[in-house]
């Protein structure tokens, strides 16, 4: 099979186009930066109409995980990378008769900031859903599901924290957070939360390529299915890195409303012009949510059409990534 | 001619209504004037036929709204709003003989030719009754809820009625003003949502459209000169025409107009109905109880099924024969009319001995006295005596007049007990002063009788019409009443489970199955006339002279088992050469910890004891290891078993000792003439296959027994419920059967984890983390939605918390990490708590569903306090 990945410099779309191509697909990469994999390679901006188009020519299905991820920024950039970015690879696909298309979500578009107890994968909510990249990716799965159809089936994946060896967004920043002492376990560490291994979510996106007409016009949590409080799994984590576990608790109520501030302060910075880098701020009411409310999934929708479940445990995960670190 | 404001109309969008239900009809009045009447009617074209529902005052088809809702294919359901009411025609002041034929005449105007259900609250009752003793071709079962159709002598009569009866009164609480209409929706605890208040009172929203409101109240005809008072009466008298239609009462108790004496009074005039009553609920009985439409529809359905049921029934294995079948209770006690040994012997203050022959003379002559007195075959009498002579002499006594005994145990609680039995609807109660009192608090029904020294100011302060002592005295000159018939096989108890979960349910037992009862335990406990018997177990302890046994009680509060001291249990013993103790586990745990004050007499009469049983609630082996230091030479043994059957399977301390641990608790091998078969569990943790006799297959326990409860009492859908088919009881204990074939219970069902890789059972996992030196008590729960559950350990620390542990939420790291290691199965997050939640009675089943609760709080990131 001929499979185009957007967004293949991250953790889970390096290993994701690299477990394709092991088992034999014809696979194309495609981001802005080169991305040092041993793959045929496209540089372009999948907001780019014109250059999506040509890339997607030719091919039978179409990964896309290319996105703006972070937690501070303005709105416009989100917009164009996600919301923009999304309407692009599925117009591209539609004109190409690409047959598949495996789009890329996050648990956080349908979550309002309550907690989530056991639940399915709930529709997207661009209203309700909290920060600049929640909602991005609530209208960017609306418009992927929108181009399901007669000749393109489309299924979202939402990957619920993928964390693993060499990541950089979860694992790199509570490490290098918790190395200068600004961890903080928010509220009593006790909110029940999933996250996904790697090599889990790797091989949920390939059984979403495989099983794209079985699920179409589906949306799908994916998890390892053992939560954990957060506390607990932030120390693990921690621990595997070598770094040190955090004991300083901040209640909720502080943590929002510092978070609160600092979301309002960043944004009028990054609203200023030559504002400077301003880089991550130290906490955000959302990152703030995301630590102090339970997230964890019902797994067994997921599992049922992706034929799919995880093969690489919690425990087995942590030693991975211990031994990643050197730690063990 | 009708005026505009006169005329039918159809309701406003309304909570759980399809508007398509909603339509208008014409048909001619009583009077043969055409009228419009508003009914909610789904329509369909029934090929089982029509449920026909009539509401009382002030309500409307609305309440029956999820009767209709919830339909099966080929019912029709009619819900009529009646003349003046709800959203039908106004009209000038209906009689209940007028309403009846209205309502005729509405049926013929609709068609309805096949088989009819009539459905009715309130005093829709009469209209329904009425209208199905004219229509008896097409009658095919009657449902009832809160309703009347006589004033019971017994009966002060609705006090809230006859107040709004008063002329004044209900022109301005029924007419003027919305007070009868707001009231009556506003009954119910918990609260009705607004949204259904609101939708009550739609259709009377002004003094003209509620006139019909305040004519129903004073058509009730509380005076035999009410020119409703002989339509009334000859319903009433022609109830018994419905003798072989089908007929189920629904009952809300908390109703302050038409309380248990209604109800009392309909089973007295349809004594083949079937009964439930929603402890907790009040008036609007299928609001406060949403379920009751549910049970109407399993009703008719098993109507439907009946003859199929029937030959299932005989396809099935019958129970277990009883093996003294046709001999009475009393006969052990009857062939010992001349034995001067010891029956019972009440230690204490005041030390009482009983010889079989005085408690057999007793027994004579206090049953005729019962009989002089009112006691009547088929009637129940509640019993508030304490263990005893006493106790034992009156129960032998109402049985030998063929009627019931009501036991309840204090151990509900004063509140809950004077709720069971007042639902019981005994017509006698025999107590002490104190729970002679108690029952008239609560408000239980029945003659009251004193037992024990009462002086006559005394009696006539708790209404007490009878004495034990004089009933046995009169009884002495009247000869022996006749013996019951010996055709039938009458009720001869009701007992109350612990109620755990929910209110005590009354649990009915027929003469056969406490014969039954007796000749298990005889066999399994190999009992003889050599021994005798120390009860500190309440139920047990009137046991003695049925199984011919002299019998001891020890000096001790019943009520509060943990009063049983070891010199207590020792001067019992002694006092009867006891050779059998039963105790509860709370009991035996103050034996042992009391022990030290035993004198070397005491320890020698405690040395002839052969057999020792403890049960009532989860008894440690460790407990029974340390009664063998007090009872050198007992067996220990602990009987599995509840309310509705006991025992169903025995276990002695040796063979616990020699299994070792496994998973969940061994009850051992299923006692002579019991079956033990299991529902296996489906993914989603519920028991929905048939019962068997599988190794190794977790699911639900099941059993079939000749001494399994009759039914439980008045509450028809529970039964239903606990019946798998003809036979089976299903405790509601999950557990398994090993390839020996003993029994090993895993926790109660409710309180299956149902996770995504299959369901998960509480007790194998608690005793392997209970197992860690650091752990006191363990209980295992499940968070979150049904079938996607995570288990959850909750732990009580049985040492000191590290620092910075909280002392109730998430445990530290190294606690997490044994238990993790030792629970056997995958474990979300592990709490710790000071103490965990248990029952009121035994104060030993901890209350997962509460510890279920927290554990959800904690984990969604509440501050949650204590579970």
């Amino acid at each position: 099979m001929k499979v185009l990945v957007t967004g293949a410099s991250g953790m889970l779309g390096r290993q994701t186009a690299l477990a394709l191509a092991a088992r034999g697909d014809d696979v194309t990469v495609l981001q802005r930066h080169p991305s040092g994999l041993p793959l045929p390679e496209v540089l372009a901006d999948v907001a780019d109409r014109a250059a999506m188009r040509a890339a997607v020519a030719g091919h039978d299905a179409v990964l896309h995980l290319a996105a703006k991820v972070n937690v501070t920024g303005r709105w416009a950039d989100y917009e164009r990378a996600n919301v923009q970015g999304t309407a692009s690879v599925v117009q591209a696909c539609a004109a190409s008769g690409v047959e598949r298309l495996v789009h890329v979500s996050s648990p956080s578009v349908a979550h309002s900031g309550a907690s989530l107890v056991g639940v399915g994968a709930e529709v997207a909510d661009p209203t309700g859903a909290r920060g600049h990249y929640a909602r991005s990716k609530a209208y960017a799965e609306q418009v992927a599901l929108g181009g399901d159809g007669e000749t393109l089936a489309v299924v979202a994946i939402r990957p619920h924290l993928v964390w693993g060896p060499g990541d950089t967004q979860l694992v790199g920043r509570l490490v290098e957070r918790a190395q200068s002492g600004r961890l903080p376990i928010i509220g009593s560490g006790a909110a029940l939360i999933d996250s996904t291994y790697v090599t889990n979510a790797v091989d949920a996106l390939v059984a979403a390529v495989d099983r794209c007409r079985e699920a179409h016009g589906q949306a799908l949590v994916v998890s390892n299915g053992e939560p954990r409080p957060v506390g607990e799994l932030i120390a693990d984590i921690c621990r595997a890195a070598g770094a040190p576990t955090p004991t300083r608790h901040v209640p909720f109520p502080a943590a929002a409303l510092v978070g609160g501030l600092v979301d309002a302060i960043w944004a009028t910075r990054l609203a200023l012009p030559f504002g400077g880098s301003p880089g991550d701020p130290p906490l955000t009411r959302f990152l703030a949510e995301q630590l102090s409310t339970a997230h964890w999934f019902d797994q067994r929708r997921t599992r049922e059409l992706l034929k799919w479940t995880p093969a690489v445990s919690l425990e087995q995960g942590l030693a991975e990534l211990a031994d990643s670190f050197g730690t063990t | 001619m009708t005026r505009a404001s006169d005329a039918a109309r159809l309701p406003p969008p309304l909570v759980g209504v399809d508007p398509a239900w909603s339509r208008l009809v014409r048909a001619v009045d009583a009077e043969g004037i055409a009228r419009t009447w508003h009914l909610l009617d789904n329509g369909v074209t029934p090929t089982i036929g029509t449920l026909l529902c009539v509401h009382g005052n002030p309500t409307w088809s609305f309440l029956w709204r999820r009767f209709i809702a919830q339909a099966p294919p080929g019912w029709r359901v009619v819900a009529v709003d009646q003349l003046g009411m709800g959203w039908s025609e106004r009209t000038t002041p209906r009689t209940l003989a007028q309403r009846v034929d209205d309502l005729g005449s509405l049926t013929e105007a609709l068609g309805l030719t096949g088989p009819v259900v009539t459905l009715a609250h309130d005093w829709g009752g009469p209209i329904s009754l009425g209208w199905a003793l004219e229509h008896r071709d097409q009658l095919r079962a009657v449902v009832l809820t809160n309703t009347a159709v006589h004033q019971p002598a017994d009966a002060a009569g609705p006090a809230l009625i006859r107040l709004a009866h008063t002329p004044g009164v209900r022109q301005s609480s029924c007419v003027a003003t919305p007070t009868f209409v707001r009231a009556t929706t506003a009954l119910s605890r918990p609260a009705l949502p607004r949204e259904v208040r609101d939708a009550f009172a739609a259709p009377y929203a002004s003094a003209f459209r509620r006139q019909a409101v305040g004519d129903f109240v004073a058509d009730i005809p509380f005076d035999p000169r009410h020119p409703s008072a002989p339509r009334l009466d000859d319903i009433a008298a022609r109830l018994s025409e419905l003798a072989d239609v089908p007929a189920l009462l629904l009952w809300g108790p908390r109703d302050p107009v038409f309380s248990d004496v209604y109800l009392r009074d309909l089973r007295k005039r349809m004594p083949h109905a079937d009964v439930h009553r929603y402890e907790g609920a009040s008036h609007l009985v299928t609001e406060d109880a949403p379920l009751a439409a549910t049970h109407v529809w399993q009703w008719l359905a098993d109507l439907a099924d009946l003859p199929e049921a029937d030959r299932e029934a005989d396809a099935s294995d019958p129970p277990p024969t009883d093996q003294s079948a046709g001999e009475p209770l009393w006969a052990a006690l009857s062939a010992r009319s001349n034995d001067h040994a010891t029956a019972i012997v009440e230690l204490g203050a005041h030390e009482r001995r009983v010889s079989f022959a005085q408690l057999e003379s007793t027994v004579r002559d206090l049953a005729a006295g019962l009989v002089g007195a009112g006691v009547r075959p088929g009637h129940r009498v509640a019993m508030l005596v304490p263990p005893g002579a006493d106790l034992s002499a009156a129960v032998y006594a109402c049985w030998r007049v063929g009627a019931s005994v009501v036991v309840a145990d204090a151990g509900l609680g004063v509140r809950r007990m004077g709720r069971a039995l007042r639902g019981s609807a005994p017509d006698h109660v025999i107590g002490i002063a104190k729970g002679l009192l108690l029952a008239r608090a609560a408000g239980v029904p029945g003659q009251l009788i004193a037992a024990g020294p009462l002086d006559r100011a005394t009696m006539a302060l708790v209404g007490a019409a009878h004495s034990l002592a004089d009933l046995a005295r009169s009884g002495r000159s009247t000869p022996l009443p006749a013996l019951p018939s010996p055709d039938g096989d009458p009720e001869m108890a009701v007992l109350f489970t612990s109620g755990a979960t929910g209110p005590p349910k009354g649990v009915v037992y027929r003469q056969g199955q406490l014969r039954a009862q007796l000749a298990a335990l005889r066999t399994t406990y190999r009992l003889t006339t050599e021994d005798r018997l120390v009860a500190a177990f309440a139920p047990f302890a009137l046991y003695g002279p049925a199984l011919g046994l002299g019998s001891a009680v020890p000096d001790m509060d019943v009520t509060a088992p943990d009063t049983l001291t070891a010199t207590a249990l020792a001067d019992a013993v002694s006092a009867v050469d006891g050779t059998v103790v039963f105790a509860s586990p709370a009991a035996l745990r103050n034996v042992v910890a009391t022990a030290h004050d035993l004198t070397p007499q005491h320890r020698h009469a405690l040395a002839g004891v052969r057999l020792l049983m403890s049960a009532g609630a989860p008894v440690p082996a460790s407990l029974l290891r340390a009664m063998t230091e007090v009872l050198p030479a007992a067996e220990a043994h602990t009987p599995y078993g509840m309310t509705e059957c006991l025992p169903v399977a025995d276990i002695s301390l040796t063979e616990i000792e020699a299994l070792g641990a496994g998973d969940g608790v061994c009850v051992g091998h299923p006692v002579a003439g019991v079956t033990v078969a299991v529902i296996a569990l489906d993914a989603d943790g519920r028991a929905v296959g048939d019962p068997a006799v599988t190794a190794g297959v977790t699911g639900e326990v099941c059993v079939r027994a000749a001494h399994l409860k009759d039914r439980y009492d008045q509450l028809w859908a529970t039964e239903r419920a606990s019946r798998h088919s003809s036979g089976w009881h299903r405790t509601g204990d999950a557990g398994h059967l090993d390839d020996d074939g003993r029994l090993w219970v895993e926790g109660r069902l409710v309180h299956v984890v149902t996770g995504p890789d299959g369901p998960v059972t509480p007790v194998g996992p608690e005793q392997r983390i209970e197992a860690l030196p650091q752990v006191d008590t363990a209980a295992v729960v499940g968070v979150g939605p049904a079938a996607t559950q995570q288990t959850v350990v909750v732990v009580v620390r049985s040492g000191t918390a590290p620092p910075g542990e909280p002392r109730d939420g998430l445990a530290a790291p190294d606690l997490s990490a044994a238990v993790r290691a030792s629970a056997g199965v995958p474990v979300a997050a592990v709490l710790v708590a000071r103490a965990l939640p248990v029952d009121i009675r035994h104060a030993s089943k901890i209350d997962r569903s509460r510890v279920s609760d927290w554990a959800t709080s904690v984990l969604v990131g509440k501050r949650a306090g204590r579970p």
